[in-house]
């Protein structure tokens, strides 16, 4: 896919989108309807968090997929700053170096993409925010201990790849940009594979274990489109572990805003 | 004996595709449960006179949806023999992660199967026989190559399905075959930049691989006996 053709990419796969539509915001919601199936969840309540501005859309109505993608967006400046800041300190071991160097390059690729993308599709990329990664002192060795540091790696790549998975709904219709959010969920989900083995973890998720357990919500849940995995003959853990759970817009606000500077 | 229609509900290769019949007994050898002391790596038997047979995945979601109930079928196959016949020298970490990774494709191999009832594909068999599983370097090889042919499946057909259940079902599948394709590839060269390399993910976006079927199940084909009929999918 050419990013730089997205609409190009748009026009080839329903030519006559562009005479039928009069506006931008028309175009997304004339997009296989998605718009109008997602009905807007209740906006958290919390004025002026930076979040809310970043990718809240308009109150009342369904997010756009420039929304959408600036609530990706958040989230890739959150972890690309994050590896920026654990590379520029001595919180990494020397030998541990090039995993960090090569997540980072991805998550600092992921940046970039998702802001071309969003021009491209006329929207504005949201600034990024100022973040602190003690969350107010809640972790003051994030860059001194390495323990801590890999375990809000961890926290991070998990929390992101579950909040891809729990918007890639909204963006049916739109193949370009599902696409390119499922490329960019099953890196993250590499990333926190290995992250976890680095702490001793396995790769996978099981049950509902995890810390801070908020990241780790319904990651215990046994039945998948409504086939309890139990009864086909596999064991809670293999049963949960084989599925990762999506996270809710709302739920990923929570985990990630005592990390943002308001 | 003509496996009958369900009437209701058509199954996957009714319209134009021709499931073999076959034995139970044939079925279990098939699934890869009977597994000879020498190790088992051919699945399934060419020497009776059904054959490998053929299956028609379908049309629309369900067509995707046994698309990816097909490879699910290889990897969890794949994963049997492996921990079955384990390599030399199979450390008891390594076949933890082998077993565990075992159980996630069997629970989405027989996911799909229970989800898609009477339009599920038939048991396909496998051929393994290029893959020596006494060679860790050859079993882990093959590992990395079906987990990341897996992530670039799902990644790939996601934007053909159109029911949102259905790719919610499927997303919550793809990132755990990521997390493995990333362990495979940590075993592989422990503690290097392998786990998500510039060989699987575009050093200048970020992204991983995606491709469509055609060019998934051509890159499975090697492993696959069973003819794969793909006209009537979604593309």
């Amino acid at each position: 896919m050419n990013l730089f053709n997205i609409l190009d990419t748009i026009e080839k796969a329903d030519p006559e989108v562009y005479e039928r539509i009069d506006s931008r915001r028309a175009l997304f919601k004339n997009m296989a309807g998605f718009g109008s199936k997602v009905a807007m969840a209740a906006l958290p309540l919390a004025v002026g968090t930076v979040f809310n501005k970043a990718y809240a859309g308009t109150r009342g109505k369904a997010d756009t997929v420039v929304d959408i993608l600036n609530y990706a967006l958040t989230l890739e400046y959150l972890e690309s700053s994050f590896y920026d800041d654990g590379l520029d300190s001595a919180v990494i071991p020397t030998n541990r170096r090039s995993i960090f160097t090569q997540i980072s390059k991805h998550e600092t690729a992921h940046v970039n993409f998702l802001k071309a993308v969003i021009g491209q599709l006329n929207g504005t990329p949201v600034d990024e925010p100022e973040f602190d990664f003690t969350a107010g002192g809640s972790y003051p060795t994030v860059f001194t201990d390495y323990n801590t540091f890999l375990a809000l790696s961890q926290a991070f790549e998990d929390t992101g790849v579950r909040a891809y998975k729990g918007r890639a709904g909204e963006l049916l219709g739109n193949r370009t940009v599902l696409t390119a959010a499922l490329q960019i969920h099953s890196v993250e989900a590499r990333h926190a594979s290995m992250v976890r083995r680095l702490r001793n973890e396995k790769g996978w998720i099981t049950g509902a274990t995890g810390s801070p357990t908020a990241i780790y919500a319904g990651e215990d849940n046994k039945t998948q489109a409504g086939v309890d995995i139990t009864s086909l003959g596999y064991s809670a853990n293999a049963s949960t572990e084989a599925f990762d759970e999506p996270l809710s817009k709302d739920q990923v606000i929570e985990i990630v805003t005592p990390f943002i500077v308001q | 004996m003509k496996q009958k229609s369900s009437g209701v509900i058509p199954r996957a290769g009714e319209k134009s595709g021709i499931l073999s019949p076959i034995s139970r007994g044939k079925f279990l050898q098939y699934a890869g449960f009977s597994v000879a002391a020498t190790g088992l790596v051919l699945v399934g038997c060419s020497d009776d006179d059904d054959g490998p047979g053929t299956v028609d995945l379908g049309s629309g979601d369900i067509g995707i949806l046994n698309y990816a109930y097909l490879l699910e079928q290889l990897e969890a196959a794949f994963y049997e023999n492996a921990t079955a016949n384990p390599y030399t020298d199979m450390s008891a970490a390594e076949k933890t992660v082998l077993e565990d990774i075992r159980e996630h494709e069997r629970a989405h191999r027989d996911f799909f199967k229970k989800a898609l009832g009477t339009s599920a594909i038939a048991q396909a068999t496998f051929d393994f026989s290029s893959i020596d599983f006494k060679s860790r370097a050859s079993v882990l090889g093959a590992a990395k190559t079906f987990e990341d042919l897996g992530v670039s499946a799902y990644n790939g057909a996601g934007q053909l399905l159109k029911d949102a259940n259905y790719l919610l079902a499927a997303g919550k599948i793809v990132s755990v075959e990521a997390r493995h394709a990333a362990a495979i590839r940590d075993m592989l060269n422990a503690y290097s930049a392998d786990f998500a390399g510039d060989d699987v993910v575009t050093a200048s976006n970020g992204l991983d691989q995606a491709k469509d079927p055609s060019t998934v199940l051509a890159a499975a084909k090697p492993y696959v006996k069973t003819t794969v009929v793909i006209t009537n999918l979604p593309s």
